[in-house]
């Protein structure tokens, strides 16, 4: 196992912009949490809240020209990688202006223009495509890198073994980001297999793999940034196992109490926006008001988002009937 | 030209190879060996491994990295070796590709091909021989072509590779070796062959649907028949989805009476679907009971002797077709038996 170096140290300002990434993650998951209990909502939310410096410190060492894909869990990576709030709960909220056109909700939004390839609701589904698009943009010479992240759940599929080996075997520009936060829905990672690192299963495929705390963002992004140097020039795959806790439980309404209250407490004490104010605050010389301006604005950005979404406009009935293919031959029996 | 099937869909990737370059070919052993069943020979040392992708058995992740291609620009054909070996990739085909355009509210595009190999070649037995289009069918957003002439592999799978939307293509194995004459495109197709069925053979009695090797089977039947004065009309609807439903209420105008006969087990079978639309559609041109002959509800066994008893051939058809011709007594309760 290659341990990242010490991260570079960040200027006050990157620090603030990834802090202010952060909170805008937990808090429109927050804020969409209390807009389904208010029945705004109709469908699943898997909470993103815990997991923030996965998401906005490899986002952050990425370029426009990547690809990501992500899972059931995927707003943070979304918001991370620069949706608009706004699109994302019109999707939430089921209406046309809805980053998917109210087709898919939360478990399948998707913005192409950012590269982001999809939540998905599939565990493990979103690893073989970030491969496939990682191939396309090899075939193309470009020297873009696909993401895929996926949770530790996913690690026990099927899809995670064939791609890992086929990634490996193509030396394909992708980085595996397995968030491994101690459960697979309900079930701890100690009672779904029998390793501990998951970074462990890349030495199978002569693949590199690190392990990083995935509740401080500047390792993150260290240990992101040194995987798409190696990809962007041809060395291939790297998994990056990120160590880090949901804070509720696997969907929204699970109570989770599945999980020891010590366990929980102790990833509390580590809440990687606790950690990232202290940095701010008690190393890069940042101020009580700057954290303060930073929460601020994003409360007021989340104010205009949820208002102009819960403005837009349910769909048809029957736009149910569009977009089942890209090309639907008028006329022809395809419904 | 004159081609075999297998022939026919060889110049039909060389074709698309050479037209555009996100076209890709990935699958196991289909690059330096020429594939299973010879489909890909020679357009490996024609195109090289950038073109063609030998994989390793993994059909999720290569099904999957097929799907992944296609959504940033790519252009992949998928070879299933075995149409069995599908149910190992099914998350990609069903849960990923058939849905990624219609979830993301028409944002992503999965154009890609899956070619599958279906079928029995004889003594193959149950997890090399079936007949699994109907699964494919049955999932919205999932093209399904099952070309029965060389003609037809030449001109669907290039309209498949050019389509937007992902195509399952069936070839059955024992097609690949039949010849027949193919017109090679002379400039981009006009009008679309996905959608549009051909009427196989002209006839007055009886409609019998059919498609990939049974269409054969179809055919020798309705020359049997002729023989006894019955005449068959033969429709290949060449593709499942989209389905033609002008052409089959076309051919039951004249006919009233249709067969539909199939390789894979009847029940809910595509027959079963085909059957429900001409009950829905054309009730008032049929003149007598649907019927449909297909491979009997059991896996497809090993001995030769078996295998036939369980799949459908001319004979089978035939006595088929003969049952919707017999005189029917009107319907009472003393004739109305149980089955």
């Amino acid at each position: 196992m290659n341990a990242p170096t010490e991260p570079a140290p960040a200027t006050l300002a990157e620090a603030l912009g990834y802090y202010t990434q952060m909170v805008l993650i937990r808090r429109f998951e927050e804020r969409a949490a209390q807009l389904r209990a208010l029945g705004l909502v109709p469908g699943f939310l898997h909470p993103y809240i815990g997991q923030e410096a996965v998401a906005v410190g490899v986002c952050s060492a990425l370029e426009a020209q990547d690809v990501l894909t992500s899972t059931h869990r995927g707003h943070g990576h979304m918001l991370a990688r620069g949706a608009d709030p706004s699109r994302m709960y019109a999707e939430l909220f089921a209406r046309v202006d809805g980053c998917n056109k109210a087709k898919g909700g939360s478990l399948h939004m998707i913005d192409k223009t950012l590269g982001f390839l999809g939540a998905n609701g599939i565990v493990g589904g979103g690893i073989p495509l970030a491969a496939g698009a990682a191939l396309q943009l090899k075939r193309q010479k470009s020297s873009a890198v696909a993401v895929s992240f996926f949770g530790d759940g996913a690690t026990n599929e099927g899809s995670f073994h064939e791609t890992l080996n086929l990634a490996s075997l193509w030396r394909l520009p992708v980085l595996f980001v397995c968030e491994n936060n101690l459960y697979g829905e309900f079930t701890r990672q100690d009672r779904h297999q029998t390793i501990t690192d998951i970074a462990d299963r890349a030495s199978s495929y002569a693949m590199k793999g690190v392990v990083v705390d995935g509740n401080d963002v500047f390792a993150m992004r260290e240990a992101a940034l040194q995987a798409t140097e190696q990809a962007r020039h041809g060395g291939g795959p790297t998994l990056i196992e990120a160590k880090t806790y949901r804070h509720k439980g696997h969907f929204e309404g699970d109570m989770a109490r599945y999980r020891p209250k010590d366990e929980v407490e102790a990833w509390m004490r580590r809440d990687p926006i606790i950690l990232i104010t202290e940095e701010i605050t008690q190393k890069l010389g940042g101020s009580a008001s700057d954290i303060e301006e930073a929460k601020a604005k994003v409360e007021t950005q989340l104010d205009d988002a949820i208002a102009w979404a819960k403005e837009r406009p349910h769909p048809l009935p029957e736009d149910a009937l569009d977009d089942v293919f890209a090309n639907s031959y008028e006329g022809a029996a395809l419904l | 030209m004159s081609a075999t099937y297998a022939e026919a869909i060889r110049q039909a990737l060389a074709e698309e190879l050479e037209r555009d370059p996100n076209v890709f070919l990935i699958g196991e052993d289909i690059g330096e060996s020429g594939g299973v069943f010879g489909a890909t020979k020679g357009l490996w040392e024609r195109f090289g491994p950038d073109r063609l992708l030998d994989t390793p058995i993994s059909e999720e992740a290569v099904v999957g990295a097929a799907v992944g291609a296609s959504l940033i620009g790519g252009r992949p054909v998928v070879e299933i070796m075995f149409g069995d070996f599908a149910a190992l990739a099914m998350d990609m085909i069903v849960n990923q590709a058939a849905k990624i355009h219609y979830m993301t509210g028409g944002q992503l595009c999965a154009p890609l091909v899956v070619r599958m190999v279906t079928g029995t070649a004889g003594a193959t037995a149950a997890q090399h021989s079936q007949s699994l289009e109907a699964w494919f069918v049955h999932t919205p957003g999932l093209k399904v072509a099952v070309p029965s002439t060389p003609e037809d592999a030449y001109v669907l799978l290039k309209e498949a590779i050019e389509d937007p939307d992902p195509v399952i293509f069936f070839e059955h194995k024992m097609l690949y070796s039949k010849r027949s004459y193919v017109p090679l495109a002379t400039s981009e197709s006009s009008s679309s062959s996905f959608g549009t069925g051909r009427i196989r053979r002209e006839g007055s009695d009886v409609t019998i649907v059919s498609y990939l090797k049974t269409l054969d089977d179809a055919l020798q039947a309705a020359g049997q028949l002729e023989l006894e004065g019955i005449s068959c009309e033969v429709f290949d609807p060449r593709t499942l989805v989209p389905f033609d439903r002008d052409g089959l209420a076309s051919s039951l105008a004249k006919t009233g009476r249709l067969v539909i006969a199939h390789e894979a087990p009847v029940r809910a079978g595509v027959g079963a679907e085909i059957a429900a639309i001409a009950a829905a559609e054309c009730f008032d041109l049929l003149t007598a009971p649907i019927a449909r002959v297909g491979g009997l509800n059991t896996p497809v066994p090993y001995a030769p002797e078996m295998e036939h008893f369980t799949l459908p051939d001319a004979d089978r058809i035939a006595s088929t077709v003969r049952s919707v011709l017999e005189p029917r007594e009107p319907l009472s309760a003393s004739n109305h038996k149980e089955v």
